[in-house]
């Protein structure tokens, strides 16, 4: 399936971009974290993330479906 | 009306300072965060800030919202700065009117402190050595080789 994925801070340097159009068989945001981890070496691990799916919280094993924008969350450091 | 803004220019305490304002309020308390020349005892030159907007926005309606309702407040807003910063600029401000003062100082402090824990907005410090680093909510740096 199709999805749209953002990147923040850490991971956007690491990815090298801000959003991409990933095409992948992870069913849920868990399994495609795993997968662009692997991609692209990013350091932090899932237990510090959270995640949205288009735009607002999820849980990291809700059923994706074609089109979904996923947002992966480093931790906050606003204010 | 909404509570929570982002601005990617310059924010205007005077302005946000009206909205403030009501006949029933016998207190107002604003808070401002600024951008320090220091941290962790690295000198800092200036800051970006990134945001993920429409979560942004959400998350931090929901916390004033929240800080409405659980305190005895007339008026309460908050905005924070995204882009750019250089030392001395205003990062985040938060103001809120009550009748009585209790309230004012109990509700600021709760809606900064909520919006730092809650609020998907990012600090990158760039250091006057030239490097450059992600923070964590406790100001200590992200670990991305």
């Amino acid at each position: 399936m199709n999805y749209r994925v953002l990147y923040f801070a850490s991971l956007r340097d690491r990815a090298g971009r801000d959003q991409e159009q990933v095409n992948s068989s992870a069913a849920d945001a868990q399994s495609l974290y795993a997968e662009l981890q692997q991609r692209y070496g990013f350091a932090l691990p899932q237990s510090r993330l959270r995640v949205a799916i288009n735009g607002d919280f999820a849980s990291w094993t809700r059923a994706l479906i074609e089109g979904d924008e996923i947002v992966f969350l480093p931790p906050v450091s606003g204010g | 009306m909404s509570h929570f803004f982002l601005s990617e220019t310059a924010i205007d305490s005077g302005a946000l300072a009206r909205l403030l304002a009501d006949d029933t309020a016998g207190a107002s308390l604003t808070f401002e965060g600024w951008v320090r020349d220091h941290n962790a005892g690295r000198a800092v030159q200036q800051l970006d800030y990134q945001a993920y907007a429409p979560l942004a926005l959400a998350e931090g309606e929901r916390v004033l919202v929240e800080a409405l309702e659980r305190f005895a407040l007339t008026k309460a807003h908050c905005m924070h700065r995204t882009g750019s910063l250089a030392i001395g600029d205003l990062a985040v401000w938060v103001g809120v009117s009550a009748a009585h003062r209790g309230a004012a100082f109990d509700a600021c402090r709760y809606i900064i402190d909520e919006v730092k824990r809650r609020v998907p907005i990012w600090k990158n410090e760039h250091y006057v050595e030239g490097e450059s680093g992600w923070l964590h909510p406790d100001n200590t740096p992200v670990t991305e080789p």
